[in-house]
């Protein structure tokens, strides 16, 4: 499978600040790349690099194949753009922007109203087509953003943080229209500061701090990396809790919490869970709940970066 | 160095089609925004009703009388003031995002531009005919030819197009379109009311006279008097193209550094 997005040693500088420092992604051809980082991590710059807005300082990047700088016009054939900072005019309805963006691609004019009914009609916007898009809900704001980059039909699409700030439902919408337009072959470049977004629709994600990237690989490769996992015992009887926290204990990692009645415990043995099931069994311990835990994308986060992720970031 | 694989450039023709497009995309928005329909048609007419009945009786004589000096310099204070639209239009692109994905698509770079400065030219040309028009109603009487009517909107359409400029660089250089309105304001209040747009330079001290006699301002003010009202022509209105070319050479090279070093 080839790479439709290729990055190598992108370095940004904004006078003292330096927003990449040796940036390198690949993003495979029909493949959704989670470019997940804090707020400031670099994420918008590394998508206004590839999508020919900024030239880098150093480095180099492909899209499609052409090169960003020295290529970009054909760049821009190729790609959407969506994001905090690529919108629509506030001033134009909604019909009216779509038109715009259809008749600046070349499109004739009946050909630009057309294409501007079927996207709105596809993002339900139709009740809203004649109305300006100041007015607009943000998630209907969202959505128009996300028809004006996808005019001409384009194979990349660049998602600068499709869902921040929106609301749970508008933000379950948004990933649902992703979804459609990869299954359509699209690759998607999607920043976000959500664990649970990239978990939700990245094949692969890219982890960005401070410029750099500190991790690769899908979102269960990230979650094997911090090595371990949580152990979680809920005895039947509150009278076995002693003897279980003793239990648990023998295959333990780490510190065993019992409160609430609910013993947990780090493990990174892989048999752990097996050696504990034989365990209960020979001592008779009836058990309401066992369970083993992967660790969410926010412990993996903190591992990674030595920070908690974001504040504000959903479940 | 080495050769760069040569980049298609947009053609000319598709370009110019760019431009037409982004320019219905700025003239589109009066139809949503009536109140840019009142910053070029009623604040003209206000300022003009304004000189006119109360400082004209005071400044010439009568009303009348002050029409046929004070039309032109209004008209050339409006044009100025106008200006700032280009810079407002700009800078809220540039705020909102909007730039960002005119930059992302497949168009002639210079488009967005162009699109909004022929945009901006067109409602220049209807506030100065709307003046021009008002002003007829009051009184005012064209003693000149068709000629020379032409030549004061080529010429004003030209001088406000340099001019505009001086409100693109300050919209490349602020953060907000409201600072556009106020850095732009504080350039051009002096500028256009230390001028002899209003009152003759003569009833000005003399140490005000000296700057008001090279006041582009001034200038444009004489050579819109000139075409309109007969009177010395080709002195004025090649001193005004000058300054106008004096403005491009300064403001469009600043303009475009201040816009590389913001995006």
């Amino acid at each position: 499978m080839t790479n439709a997005i290729v990055a190598e040693g992108l370095v940004q500088r904004f006078g003292d600040t330096t927003a990449l420092a040796g940036v390198d992604l690949a993003v495979r051809t029909g493949t959704v790349l989670g470019l997940l980082g804090p707020n400031g991590a670099g994420k918008t710059t590394a998508v206004r690099v590839l999508a020919t807005l900024l030239r880098p300082d150093q480095g180099h990047a492909t899209v499609g194949g052409y090169d960003v700088v020295r290529e970009a016009h054909q760049v821009r054939r190729l790609i959407g753009l969506t994001g905090q900072y690529a919108s629509v005019d506030e001033t134009l309805t909604g019909a009216e922007n779509l038109i715009l963006i259809g008749r600046l691609l070349g499109l004739p004019r009946r050909d630009a109203k057309a294409r501007a009914r079927e996207l709105l009609a596809e993002f339900r916007l139709d009740d809203a087509a004649d109305r300006a898009a100041g007015k607009f809900s943000g998630g209907m704001r969202r959505r128009l953003d996300l028809a004006a980059s996808l005019v001409g039909r384009p194979r990349l699409l660049f998602l600068d943080e499709p869902t921040t700030g929106l609301d749970p439902r508008s933000r379950n919408e948004m990933w649902d229209i992703v979804r459609g337009l990869v299954a359509d072959g699209v690759t998607v470049l999607l920043t976000t500061q959500y664990l649970d977004e990239a978990d939700q629709l990245a094949d692969e994600i890219v982890v960005i701090d401070h410029g750099r990237v500190v991790a690769t690989g899908t979102s269960d490769q990230l979650k094997a990396r911090t090595g371990r996992q949580t152990v979680t015992v809920r005895p039947s009887a509150e009278a076995d809790l002693d003897m279980i926290v003793a239990l648990v204990r023998l295959v333990a990692a780490g510190p065993v919490d019992a409160t609430g009645g609910v013993v947990t415990a780090p493990v990174t043995d892989p048999g752990a869970l097996a050696h504990l099931v034989r365990r209960l069994d020979d001592g008779g311990l009836a058990v309401a709940e066992l369970a083993l835990r992967s660790p969410s994308l926010d412990e993996v986060f903190l591992s990674l970066t030595g920070r908690p992720a974001p504040e504000g970031v959903p479940a | 160095m080495t050769v760069l694989a040569a980049e298609p450039r947009v053609r000319i023709a598709d370009g110019l089609r760019h431009t037409g497009t982004l320019a219905w995309r700025t003239l589109v928005q009066i139809k949503h925004n009536p109140f840019e329909l009142l910053d070029f048609s009623v604040q003209p007419v206000m300022f003009l009703l304004l000189f006119t009945y109360v400082f004209g009786g005071a400044i010439a004589g009568s009303p009348g009388d002050y029409l046929a000096f004070g039309l032109s310099g209004i008209i050339v204070q409006n044009l100025l003031f106008a200006t700032l639209n280009t810079g407002v239009g700009l800078n809220t692109d540039l705020s909102k995002g909007v730039f960002d994905r005119l930059r992302s698509l497949p168009i002639a770079r210079w488009s967005p531009l162009a699109g909004r400065i022929v945009a901006d030219m067109i409602k220049q040309a209807w506030a100065v005919a709307l003046l021009l028009g008002v002003g007829m109603i009051l009184g005012f009487r064209v003693a000149t030819g068709p000629l020379e009517v032409l030549g004061t909107f080529g010429l004003l359409l030209v001088f406000g197009m340099a001019a505009s400029w001086m409100s693109v660089l300050v919209a490349m250089l602020v953060s907000a379109p409201e600072k556009v309105q106020i850095f732009g304001f504080v350039l051009l209040f002096p500028l256009t009311f230390a001028s002899n747009a209003f009152a003759p330079t003569d009833s000005m001290p003399g140490w005000l006279q000296a700057w008001v006699k090279v006041n582009p301002v001034s200038v444009l003010a004489d050579a819109i008097r000139g075409l309109l009202n007969g009177g010395p022509v080709a002195g004025p209105v090649t001193q005004a193209l000058l300054w106008a070319a004096a403005l491009l050479a300064v403001f469009a090279p600043l303009s475009v550094w201040a816009f590389r070093r913001r995006v």
